[in-house]
């Protein structure tokens, strides 16, 4: 445990850490202004999530697609990229799980389910293929890419619902029992909440990163890559197959996402209108987390939890949700502003030690 | 007496490092004055404190005998210092007027006058006899044009003090003798000159004096006529410099590299390798003495599998590796310290020990079945960091955190531990220190006795002829001629390098 | 239906929904050039539909009235620059990752502009509806013009008009001023600007500013023409679209312009396409997806190179190369 210990670097904790106290400070502080009481707020947040079983349970449903989401930006910025494409990956995945667990409903369990959580991952895969086939094959860079096959995404897949997959209420039908992630069990326990069996995914997903990536000689090659393509290229490996190969890895776990909202949370998709911001939410998990397995866990778990316990501080301090928004984009931008956090506390220490 | 620039005990600290430390140059009006050390002796810091990109932590400067502070580039430019950086400091895609006339744009009724910028260039142009056409872009003319629009960037703005950073490291020959020439055109306008180089050969044909400064102190300045080569040297370095003499005795082995009738293009389809034969064989150093540009980099790139070949063979231990891939042709027996080490010889945000098996990490005993081994390559790692003397906290170290001569230490590990039948230098030893390069130097004569064939290119003559058992002129992408370095000189490989064959006659 | 009556239906719906997208893309036409990029351009347009929504309000209320648009779009484009400064900070003075920057910036101008809303009109979700639009007008004199007039000069806005002059004086003001050519100097080669002393913050924070007024003119304009009130909808991927026009026009004014052009056509299209005989047989996603889609085949180069500014996304740090 202490050897573990020594190798944490605890400047690299320090980061996260402080943009976290300084978003929800902040947080605080538009509360103040505007009125409302910033303790009853988070307090409301914490009891709701800790002590109710069914904004506990919520909390972790929520954290099942930010997690996979966030590994899949993770994942991508570990090997060079920045994925912004996991919302169109999600929603590709999402699609294609429900539409795979609908068209084969006659499946027994056995088969479907796990065919459903496939045709998720691969739609998400495709989704990925594309920019990385693009950004080996014609240097186009991927945030633009990623982004144009958001929308792409977004457009298509409300085109196929509608003309294909249509039932009442602008959605798909429910998908078949034998397609489904849900469990009373699951919900019994958690007083009644959407809690589904697809945590098990994310937390495989999660071993899967960090396996692949640090224990793996394609996961050696694709971070080489990664940082110094040119070096990599000199050192024989294949430059444009790792591009495509790590946009691909990373648009199976954002399709993966898009299928747990399907086939557990949801049971059904709707037709988007607008993003469902959780791929945007991915890329604050992932910064937050340091791009790291572990800190992706434990910043998917901050972020549900504060997307849950948004509701109660709604319903019970009066603020309204997007308050919550409010504190993650802050949160993003003083993760993001690390350099300057660094920097401060070295003039701070310095000062202490003279 | 007054200088045109006075700096006076200037000390400058960055986190970890004192680059300069009481230093003091004196130039006098109208002089061209070298300021001589080796890389990272506090040469290019002095100088951007002189242009304001550095402020100093202590120390006066003086412009023409009046204390100045220097908060910046515009500071800098308000009293006449223009620097002609190494690295130009050029925009590809503006025109050749425009990059000049950046900052101080002639205006009309607050619009761009592009018309009168091209003339105003034209005419100063004509004066200094620089000969640039203002409206071609910068990404269509040549380096050493591309040098002369430095040169005119600093006289747009009017400076009598002119600062040349290592200006002729990107020139050929020619281009260097034209340059010194503008240089002494310039000095008899009026203006005064800092040249900052650590070239010998350039101090003696253009300078009047020169200040050596080594590891950010002040050694000596002398005057050129008062002083020879070999003193200038040894103050540079701080002691007697022994020289790494290849003296194993020349028995060359099998052939282990041929090329025949090599042909390549360049990245804008010229053809930058013509007809290119050459041969190295085992227990031989190889050197490739040529300027730079002339399809070194080309030739080694091809070698290496990175750029394709039009036409033509290369054989690796009569293996036929043309156009094969770099994992292959590395796997045929290539080992490459390659010229940038940085871009391209390692993975700079990797640890040491990553870094260590680069090449070989998906082969036993590194891994099996696609896990990686990692017990063993730290195991390895370690070994090679004591056996090559890498300075490094350990092995998870990160590359980036290394110094310049234990990054190329790290490689050379690496390259040499595969025991590649060929071993590729390319500029192994620029911009290191000189212990360094002593211990790099030995390295490469070591694995000549071990009986591997050595291909060496560098820019440095010295380099060539000490280490090298046959010297290959390579001039415009084809070898000119093979020489013995025993009996040939700087004098006849320059003139080579030049396209000038023995007996006067043009290649 | 004859040509001529599909040609007076498309043409002006094309004017009128590209006008938002030239403002924006403008805009970021002014950031990228000078070397940040900015993935904010959503939230920017966001922050200026929202405050051109209360603003007209206000001004109604104040009994401006058909000023009171005009008099938002650029009380907006204030608060478009102000909210950029944001992005300026984070990524130009923090240094932080400009796309990190450019997203947070979407988070909190989506988060903000509603939190406001719910604020301002007691826990609802939308503004009311403002009474004074700029309104689709025959423009006099030119809407008389034969063929020509119908096409192009009736039931438009003049805020098409405007958005196509203005991209014309961006040009201007990027190739032809010594403003523009540092603008640009620092864009490509940072380094070689700062050695001749031209201050590479200060044009990034400049071209950021300047991103965010338009951007902020772009959602101003949005709402005042084609939504009329604020709600958590109104600005969905428009300001992406814009990006995607940037990429485009090649980073350049008039291609910015162009390409705008060319979405909101292809957006009228999915609109109107209905009513006109061929086009009703064809997918509105095809119409929907179109610009995305068209974008990524430009970037592959097929129709001739785009290049981002050399120093493009990548933060300045004095002294390194």
């Amino acid at each position: 445990m202490s050897r573990i210990l020594k190798k944490i670097n605890w400047m690299t904790l320090l980061i996260p850490v402080v943009s976290v106290i300084l978003g929800l400070l902040c947080g605080a502080v538009i509360m103040l202004i505007i009125g409302y009481n910033p303790v009853l707020a988070y307090q409301s947040i914490v009891e709701s999530i800790f002590l109710q079983p069914y904004y506990g349970g919520e909390t972790i449903r929520a954290m099942i697609p930010l997690m996979l989401a966030g590994i899949a930006v993770a994942f991508a910025f570990r090997t060079g990229l920045f994925n912004i494409g996991v919302e169109g990956q999600l929603l590709v995945g999402w699609f294609a799980s429900v539409a795979c667990a609908i068209c084969f409903d006659h499946l027994p369990k056995v088969i479907l389910l796990p065919m459903s959580i496939t045709a998720g991952g691969a739609a998400g895969a495709l989704w990925g293929f594309i920019p990385g086939l693009l950004k080996a094959r014609f240097k186009v860079h991927e945030v633009i890419s990623t982004i144009m096959m958001n929308y792409i995404a977004l457009y298509t897949t409300a085109y196929l619902i509608k003309n294909f997959l249509y039932t009442e209420g602008e959605r798909t039908p429910t998908i078949p029992a034998a397609a489904s992630l849900a469990s009373t069990f699951l919900a019994d326990l958690t007083q009644g909440s959407r809690l589904h069996w697809g945590f098990v995914v994310a937390i495989i997903a999660v071993f899967a990163m960090w396996f692949g990536l640090w224990k793996t000689t394609k996961g050696y090659e694709l971070r080489a890559v990664g940082f110094s393509p040119d070096a990599s290229k000199y050192a024989g490996m294949n430059v444009s197959r790792n591009i495509m190969l790590s946009l691909t890895f990373s648009g199976i776990f954002a399709g993966l996402g898009g299928a747990m909202e399907g086939l557990g949370t949801y049971q059904y998709m709707t037709i988007n209108s607008a993003f469902t911001g959780i791929g945007f939410n991915g890329i604050a998990v992932a910064l937050l987390g340091l791009n790291t397995p572990l800190g992706v866990v434990l910043s998917g778990a901050l972020f549900a939890g504060l997307q849950t316990g948004g509701m109660t501080m709604q319903s019970e301090a009066g603020v309204p949700v997007e308050l919550i928004q409010i504190i993650i984009a802050l949160i993003i931008f003083f993760v993001g502003s690390g350099y300057v956090i660094k920097w401060a506390f070295g003039r701070l220490s310095r000062k202490g030690h003279k | 007496m007054s200088y045109a620039i006075e700096m006076r005990n200037i000390r400058k600290e960055f986190p970890g490092i004192v680059a300069n430390d009481d230093i003091t140059l004196q130039v006098q009006e109208g002089e061209i004055h070298a300021l001589f050390g080796e890389n990272g002796a506090g040469k290019s810091t002095l100088m951007n404190v002189l242009f304001g990109l550095y402020q100093p932590d202590q120390g006066e400067i003086y412009v023409h005998g009046k204390k100045e502070l220097i908060n910046d580039p515009n500071d800098a430019a308000r009293l006449g210092i223009g620097m002609v950086h190494q690295h130009f400091m050029l925009i590809d895609k503006f025109t050749v007027a425009e990059n000049i006339i950046l900052g101080r744009e002639p205006k009309k009724h607050g619009v761009l006058d592009m018309a009168k910028a091209v003339k105003i260039v034209k005419k100063l142009s004509e004066k200094y006899g620089l000969d640039v056409d203002p409206n071609q872009k910068v990404e269509d003319i040549t380096v050493g044009m591309q040098q002369r629009v430095e040169i005119l960037k600093t006289l747009y703005r009017g400076s009598d003090i002119l600062i040349f950073d290592e200006p002729t490291a990107v020139l050929t020959p020619i281009e260097i003798k034209e340059l010194i020439e503008i240089m002494k055109r310039l000095v008899g306008e009026g203006k005064s000159i800092i040249l900052i180089t650590h070239k010998l050969k350039e101090i003696f044909e253009a300078c009047d004096r020169c200040t050596v400064i080594r590891r950010g102190r002040n050694i000596d300045t002398v005057a050129i006529t008062d002083t020879n080569p070999n003193d200038l040297a040894s103050m540079m370095v701080g002691r007697k410099v022994n020289i790494q003499v290849n003296d194993a005795p020349y028995d060359p082995k099998e052939k282990v590299l041929e090329i025949e009738h090599l042909n390549v293009l360049d990245s804008r389809k010229v053809d930058v390798i013509k007809d290119l034969n050459l041969t190295v064989h085992g227990g031989e150093i190889l050197g490739i003495a040529g300027v730079d540009g002339n399809g070194q980099t080309e030739l080694i790139e091809a070698i290496a599998g990175l750029r394709k070949v039009k036409d033509g063979s290369i054989k690796i231990n009569n293996d036929d590796v043309t156009n094969q891939k770099t994992r292959k042709i590395i796997e045929a027996g290539l080992g490459y310290i390659p010229e940038d080490r940085q871009k391209h010889g390692l993975v700079l945000d990797f640890s040491v020990g990553e870094n260590m098996v680069l090449q070989t990490y998906y082969k036993k005993p590194y891994a099996q079945a696609g896990i990686l081994h990692n017990k063993v390559i730290t195991k390895k790692a370690k070994q090679l960091i004591q056996e090559f003397d890498v300075r490094t906290p350990s092995e998870r170290t990160l590359a980036r955190s290394l110094s310049g001569g234990n990054q190329q230490k790290v490689i050379v590990a690496r390259e040499v531990d595969r025991s590649p039948q060929l071993l590729i230098a390319a500029q192994p030893t620029r911009g290191l220190d000189i212990g360094a390069i002593e211990f790099i130097h030995g390295k490469l004569i070591e694995e000549k006795k071990k009986g591997k064939a050595v291909l060496l290119v560098s820019f440095e003559l010295d380099e060539i002829l000490h280490l090298s058992d046959r010297i290959a002129v390579i001039y415009e992408g084809h070898i000119i001629d093979i020489v013995d370095p025993k009996k040939t000189d700087e004098n006849e490989l320059g003139l080579l390098m030049a396209g000038r064959k023995k007996g006067g006659s043009e290649a | 239906m004859s040509f001529f009556e599909i040609l007076t239906i498309i043409i002006p719906s094309t004017l009128l929904t590209a006008a938002p997208l030239i403002f924006t893309s403008l805009g970021g036409v002014f950031s990228e050039r000078s070397g940040v990029v900015n993935i904010g351009l959503e939230g920017l347009m966001a922050v200026g539909a929202f405050t051109a929504a209360i603003a007209t309000l206000g001004l109604e209320h104040a009994g401006l009235g058909d000023a009171s648009p005009w008099l938002a779009i650029v009380i907006a484009a204030v608060a478009g620059g102000v909210f950029s400064l944001i992005h300026a900070v984070v990524s130009i003075s923090f240094r932080a990752d400009q796309t990190v920057s450019g997203v947070a910036l979407n988070f909190l101008a989506a988060g903000l502009t509603i939190f406001l809303v719910k604020m301002i009109y007691d826990g609802k979700g939308q503004t009311p509806y403002i009474t004074h639009n700029i309104d689709k007008i025959n423009i006099p004199g030119l809407s008389k013009i034969p063929i020509i007039g119908p096409i192009f000069f009736q039931q438009v806005t003049y805020t098409s008009y405007l958005a196509i002059l203005i991209s014309l004086l961006v040009w201007f003001i990027i190739f032809k001023t010594p403003f523009g050519l540092r603008l640009r100097s620092v864009g490509e080669h940072p380094a070689a600007a700062d050695t001749l002393g031209i201050s590479v913050s200060k044009m990034r924070y400049i071209g950021v500013a300047l991103s965010g007024v338009f951007g902020g003119i772009g959602g101003a304009v949005y709402l005042v023409t084609i939504t009329s009130n604020y709600n958590v909808s109104t600005i969905a991927g428009q300001g992406f679209l814009a990006l995607a026009a940037l990429v485009f026009g090649k980073w350049h004014p008039i291609g910015a312009m162009g390409a705008s052009m060319f979405f909101g056509f292809a957006q009228a299209l999915s609109i109107t396409g209905q009513q006109i005989p061929f086009l009703d047989r064809l997918p509105s996603v095809v119409m929907l997806t179109a610009p995305y889609v068209l974008t990524l085949i430009v970037l592959t180069g097929f129709v001739g190179r785009a290049e981002a500014p050399k120093a493009d996304g990548i933060p300045y740090i004095k002294g390194q190369r």
